[in-house]
Order: C-alpha cells, then sequence, then structure tokens
C-alpha cells in the first residue's frame, strides 16, 4: 500500500467511530428494556437511539468499511493505482456529510422511523438525503471498483483476476443491484411523501421494494468477511487456499442468491401470495451452498495449515495453528458463531416455521450473531491486518496479545447477549418496544434472562472500546524503521490457476442470471402493484407536531 | 498432506454433494409440512381501504370483537390503530377453530400471540387472516410487534382464551371480555 494510505484509513477510522459512539447506544437501548431504571429513559430517545444504532452500524459501519476495505484490495491485489482518485474522495465527502446529516436529523427526533423506515411514517427528508449521499458514495466505489478490474484485465489479458478483487468486485455489483429497491421506495415514495408533495402512500409495493434490498444488503456487509477468509485467514495461519475456483464459484453464486430471496421477510405480510413466497423460500434454501462451500475450503484451507506447521491426526492439525494471529484467532471464532447465526437463520427462512419467531427477540438475536459476531469480529481482525501497511507501523507482542483480548471479550460478550434473546424470542418476546412490564406474571421469568443479555452487552461495550484504543494506540507509535513492515501477501492457492473457464474470471454471464432471477422472483410481487396499486394509506410525518 | 489437483476438486464435489442433498432435504420438509399439514403463512390478499374501513364495512365498531357466524365458524375481528387495539381484549373458545381478522386505519402494525404460532403483520391496504386452535386456556398477551410510532410500546392487547363450556355468545353470536 503505497498511494493511498489516507483514503482507506479515512473510511475505516470514520467507519470505527461511528461504530463505537453506536455500541454505547446498544448498550443503553438493553438497559432500557431490562427491568433495571436506566437514565434518560423514555420512549423518545428510545426510538432516537434505536434508530441511530440501526442506522450506524447497518448502513455507515458497513458501507464505510466495506468501501475501505475494498480501495485497498484494489491497489494491493491488483498491484496498481486506484483509478478515479478524486471520485474517490468527493464520494468519502459526500458520503460523510450524508451521515452527519442523517444523524443529525435522527438526534433532533425528526427521524424516529428506525433503518427500516415504515413507510407511512415519514421523517425528515434530510434523514432521507442523508442516507442516498451515503449510497450514493457507495455507487461511485462499485464503479471505480468495476474499472479497476476491468483496466487491470486489458492490461493483464488471460491472466485470472486476483480472487480478492474478484470477490471485491463481486460485491460492487451485487450491491448495485441490492440498492435498486430502496432507492425506488426513497425516491418514489418516501421521499416525496417526506416533503410534502404526495399524502399517500402504497405501503404494499414501499415493503416491497423495501425486501429487494432487505437481504442482499446483509450479504454486502458480510462480504468483506468471506474476502478474508479466502486471501488472509490462510495466509495467517501458514497455509495455503484449498481452491482457489471454489472461492469463485462461492462468490458468484453469492451474487446470484442473495438477491431474489427478499421476500422471505414478509412471509407474515398480507399482501404476497403464498406461492411467490414458497419461490423464495426455495430460492433462500439455495444461500446456504456458497456459505457451507466456505466452511468446507476454510476448514480444509487450515488442516493444510495446520498439518504443515506439524500437526497430525484426526484434529491434531487444530492444535497446531497459529491462534496468536488475530486473523487465525478471529476466524475461528468467526466460524463458531456462524453455526449458531446459520442454524437461527434456517428457522426465520422456513415458510412455515417462520411464524414461530417472527418479529421475536429470536431475530434480533439471530442478525447480531451473524452481522455483529461473525461479520464484525472479521472486520476488527482484517483492521490489525491491514493497520501496519497503512500507518507503517508494526504490531509487537503485547499489541497481538491486547487484540487477542478484544477478539475473545467480542465473541463471549455476542454469545452471552445473543443465547438469552434467541430463548426469549422462541417464548414470545416481540421486538421494538422501550420497554416490558415485568410485573405481568406472564412475562415475569424473562427479567433474569434479559439481565444477562445486557451483560453480554457491557461485555460487547467494553471489547469495541479496547478495538478503538488498539487502532489509536498503533497509529500513534513511532513508524517503522525504513523498513516499515511486510508487505501483505494474499493466501496462494495450493494448485495454481492453470486454466480457469472466462465465466469465472467476469460476471456478464453472472449479471444476466441476476436479472433472469430477479424478474422470476420479484416481476409479479411488484409488478402486481403497478397493475393494481394498494388502497392508499395517509402519510403520517413524524417530524411535525399531529 | 500433499492432496493433488484431482483429490482436492474431488473432495470439494463430495462435499458440493452433501451440501445439495442438505439443501433438497430442507426444502422437502418445507414441500411437506405446506402440503401435508397446511403450515402456511397468512395470504389472503384481501384488500381494504385504510381510510373508511372505520365508516362502513366489516370493520365498523359494532363488529368488532369475538363473533360465532351463522355457519358456527368462530371470527375475532381487530382493528389496529396508533396506539391501541380495539377492542383491547377479546375472548376466544380453546380447541375449537378460530379465524383472527385484522386490519389497519394508519400505520403497519403486527400481532403475535404469547405461548401461540399466531403471527401476521397488519399493514394499511390489506386484511390479514389468520386460522388457529387455541390449545390452552388462559389470558395470553397480544402485542403489537411492528414500530409504528412512538406510543408502540404500549400497544397490548389481551386474548382471554377459555374452555367451550365457558364460551357464550349472546343473542348476536358475540362474546365480550366485559360480558365474560
Amino acid at each position: 500500500m503505497k498511494h493511498n494510505r489516507n483514503l482507506v484509513l479515512a473510511h475505516l477510522w470514520l467507519a470505527f467511530a461511528v461504530f463505537a459512539i453506536a455500541a454505547v447506544f446498544g448498550v443503553w437501548l438493553m438497559w432500557v428494556r431490562s427491568p433495571l431504571h436506566a437514565p434518560y429513559e423514555n420512549p423518545q430517545n428510545y426510538f432516537r437511539s434505536v434508530t441511530l444504532h440501526g442506522v450506524s452500524m447497518a448502513y455507515v459501519l458497513t458501507t464505510f468499511f466495506a468501501m475501505g476495505f475494498g480501495y485497498f484490495v484494489a491497489e494491493t491485489a491488483l498491484g496498481r493505482d486506484i483509478p478515479g482518485i478524486r471520485w474517490a474522495w468527493a464520494a468519502f465527502v459526500a458520503g460523510a456529510i450524508g451521515a452527519v446529516m442523517a444523524a443529525l436529523t435522527v438526534l433532533a427526533g425528526d427521524a424516529s422511523v428506525l433503518y427500516t423506515f415504515y413507510p407511512p411514517l415519514t421523517a425528515s427528508p434530510l434523514f432521507y438525503i442523508g442516507l442516498v449521499l451515503v449510497v450514493g458514495g457507495s455507487w461511485v466505489w462499485c464503479t471505480i471498483m468495476i474499472v479497476a478490474m476491468t483496466q487491470w484485465k486489458r492490461a493483464n489479458p488471460g491472466l485470472a483476476v486476483p480472487l480478492a478483487m474478484f470477490a471485491t468486485v463481486a460485491n460492487a455489483i451485487m450491491w448495485l443491484w441490492t440498492t435498486v429497491g430502496v432507492a425506488a421506495e426513497l425516491l418514489f415514495q418516501v421521499i416525496p411523501a417526506a416533503l410534502g408533495w404526495t399524502d399517500t402512500v402504497d405501503v404494499g409495493m414501499s415493503r416491497t421494494l423495501f425486501s429487494w434490498t432487505l437481504h442482499a444488503i446483509v450479504y454486502f456487509w458480510l462480504l468483506p468477511a468471506y474476502i478474508a477468509f479466502y486471501t488472509m485467514a490462510p495466509e495467517a495461519a501458514g497455509g495455503r487456499l484449498y481452491s482457489d475456483t471454489m472461492g469463485r464459484l462461492t462468490f458468484v453464486l453469492f451474487l446470484l442468491y442473495s438477491l431474489p430471496v427478499g421476500l422471505h421477510h414478509l412471509f407474515m405480510d398480507p399482501e404476497h401470495s403464498t406461492g411467490f413466497k414458497f419461490v423464495q423460500t426455495a430460492l433462500t434454501a439455495l444461500v446456504t451452498v456458497p456459505t457451507l462451500l466456505t466452511v468446507f475450503t476454510i476448514t480444509a484451507s487450515f488442516e493444510v495449515a495446520g498439518r504443515l506447521n506439524g500437526g497430525t491426526g484426526l484434529f491434531g492439525w487444530l492444535r497446531a495453528l497459529p491462534w496468536r494471529q488475530p486473523m487465525v484467532l478471529a476466524t475461528g471464532l468467526a466460524f463458531f458463531m456462524l453455526w449458531f447465526g446459520g442454524g437461527g437463520g434456517l428457522i426465520n427462512m422456513s415458510y412455515g416455521m417462520n411464524a414461530m419467531i417472527h418479529n421475536t427477540s429470536w431475530v434480533t438475536a439471530h442478525f447480531h450473531l451473524i452481522f455483529g459476531g461473525t461479520v464484525v469480529i472479521m472486520y476488527f481482525a482484517i483492521a490489525y491486518q491491514i493497520w501496519p501497511q497503512l500507518t507503517g507501523r508494526v504490531a509487537d507482542a503485547d499489541d497481538l496479545a491486547q487484540q487477542r483480548w478484544q477478539l475473545w471479550l467480542w465473541a463471549v460478550g455476542m454469545m452471552v447477549m445473543t443465547l438469552p434473546w434467541h430463548w426469549l424470542g422462541l417464548e414470545g418476546q416481540w421486538r421494538r418496544v422501550a420497554h416490558f412490564d415485568y410485573d405481568d406474571p406472564l412475562i415475569a421469568w424473562w427479567a433474569s434472562w434479559v439481565d444477562l443479555s445486557l451483560l453480554g452487552g457491557v461485555i460487547l461495550l467494553i471489547s469495541a472500546s479496547l478495538f478503538i484504543v488498539n487502532l489509536a494506540r498503533l497509529h500513534a507509535r513511532q513508524p517503522a524503521g525504513r523498513a516499515g513492515p511486510q508487505p501483505l501477501r494474499y493466501a496462494v492457492p495450493l494448485h495454481p490457476i492453470t486454466r480457469l473457464p472466462a465465466a469465472l474470471n467476469g460476471f456478464a454471464l453472472w449479471n444476466v442470471l441476476v436479472l433472469v432471477l430477479m424478474a422470476a422472483a420479484y416481476g409479479w410481487p411488484v409488478g402486481q402493484f403497478i397493475a393494481q396499486p394498494s388502497p392508499a394509506a395517509i402519510v403520517h410525518h413524524v417530524d411535525r407536531p399531529s | 498432506m500433499a492432496a493433488t489437483e484431482h483429490e482436492v476438486v474431488r473432495s470439494e464435489l463430495r462435499w458440493a454433494a452433501a451440501v445439495s442433498v442438505f439443501v433438497v432435504i430442507i426444502f422437502g420438509l418445507t414441500l411437506f409440512a405446506a402440503l401435508a399439514l397446511h403450515r402456511n403463512p397468512p395470504s389472503n390478499l384481501e384488500r381494504i381501504d385504510p381510510k373508511t374501513l372505520h365508516l362502513t364495512g366489516e370493520f365498523t365498531e359494532p363488529n368488532l370483537g369475538t363473533r360465532v357466524e351463522q355457519n358456527g365458524q368462530v371470527t375475532t375481528r381487530i382493528v389496529a390503530t396508533q396506539f391501541a387495539f380495539i377492542p383491547p381484549c377479546v375472548v376466544v373458545p380453546a380447541d375449537r377453530e378460530v379465524t383472527l381478522r385484522l386490519a389497519s386505519p394508519d400505520m403497519i402494525h403486527g400481532i403475535l400471540v404469547s405461548g401461540t404460532n399466531v403471527n401476521t403483520m397488519v399493514v394499511p391496504g390489506y386484511v390479514s387472516q389468520v386460522h388457529t386452535v387455541f390449545r390452552t386456556t388462559g389470558n395470553l398477551l397480544m402485542p403489537c410487534h411492528e414500530f409504528c410510532g412512538l406510543g408502540h410500546s404500549q400497544m397490548l392487547a389481551r386474548v382471554h382464551v377459555v374452555p367451550a363450556q365457558d364460551f357464550r355468545p349472546d343473542a348476536e353470536g358475540r362474546v365480550s371480555c366485559e360480558a365474560q
């Protein structure tokens, strides 16, 4: 990393600063819901904070992390300058302004609509315009990623695009497809309503458009973690990537199957037929495929590493792995959480079983475990891995020990927080409320479980703080000597690529397939509201006194 | 571990086959539950104008609550509105099929009934309908589970499940919490 350190650092520091603030709000939210008395407790503050926590974690942390990491990969994996660097800075500034605009609107109490919006509730237009700026900035990033790969391919005809970059571009293309739904909802429905140009909204349409985005967005958050699994973890473990081709196939499958599945968020909705719900259940089942392929390939890569380190026997290689490396430790912890989070997800996506847990704490538990757990712990590991390249400072043994502490605290905190939530969700604890009446004999027994989950939240906050301290400490240190840190090496496949089908070195074919799948899965679910709009609901402005 | 390229491909393919079997099993179980056990999500695609539902038709105030229809079918009609359910308490019989019908004149709401698998969104513009049989008697909670505004947390109703012998409709077929 030579030329654009500051661009990457700006993105990552913004992402992590927002993450740290949102973590404080997260713990406060749990405190309010618990039987303990929290300061500043009232519904206004509660829903402001839920909105701020959701928007910060789901939109700002993720988007800026994916962008910053993408720029890093484009320069280091391709070994050339990022094209359109001025555009990249402009996108960063626009996104940062948008994020601040949205945050201030939320803090002012003019946008308590949560990060999933819920029209006919409408916030101040500044909130949505802020978010559109963030998304618009990310579209610039997508374009730069695609151009970078195209230029590299032109300069290196016949060569395989490095896996890290191939995967980054898969994510960029997926994100362009993903944002179509929410962009249509905001531009055609919500923002005109927020500005007062329209008085009513078609809620069937708005929910369907949002569902288009709602699942694939999760994979946009997830893919940076998967990029680290494939291209950083095997190298950190001292091994080889078991199969480069399987990695490419995995990212292609994510591009295909993360999109036509959003209707599984609307299983309990009255505006869609069981037929389309069933079709998207079937497609959702296929999303398990790339995840399970990854579990196999990365476990096999680790086995290669363990055996190279002298591990023997059926499981002896596990002990021979260098768990002292934060990247290796984080991958292990991420996989551990993935089994729980993924298992719970199978219930969410089941057309019949969804009724047991829809809009209960089970769902909150699921996405905190799989996103906050599996994905964010890999964001930490990636930051630790690339920080020396970005800052020119080298981590010593003390730094590494503190990084491991931070990762362990995160994983433990996440399990302590989300296991009680899963259980309470199964027992019917509903979502998105500021308080429960623990004097009600039906739910009095929930109290101690809620207290336990709050303890998990406190552990997470300690870990989040330690993460910021770890990064800042390293950044503030004297730069390493003239030699500087070792350049980052991406994992080498066990067998170098000799032949690669063109389909696994580009995305033209896959874009056509996405189009076909989306037309089949969403053509009628969206088209039905064009053919016959839902009876219109009256817009309700949360930012205006009623 | 010196796996040849051929061995790598073979092992990946074997795993992919195992994953495919897994996916087919999940899919098969879902299909079986849907077709044989009738475990389907609530999807009745019935439209209603949220602006007028309280003025005319099925969801006007006198029609709300539980009622035994002419054909013996038990139907409970509820309006979900910022920030209450109307009526805030309903009575249903145990061990008998009950149809819940809900509609919203304003925001998106949603309900679950504690201790059961009753769950549906209530979306303005549509009638939500759930068929169920309550197996245990008692006083259950029916909270709003979807964010609908700052008063969302106080939006909570009660479902009284009573044994068949205590379920006594009046002359018009109605049963209400007050009459119990």
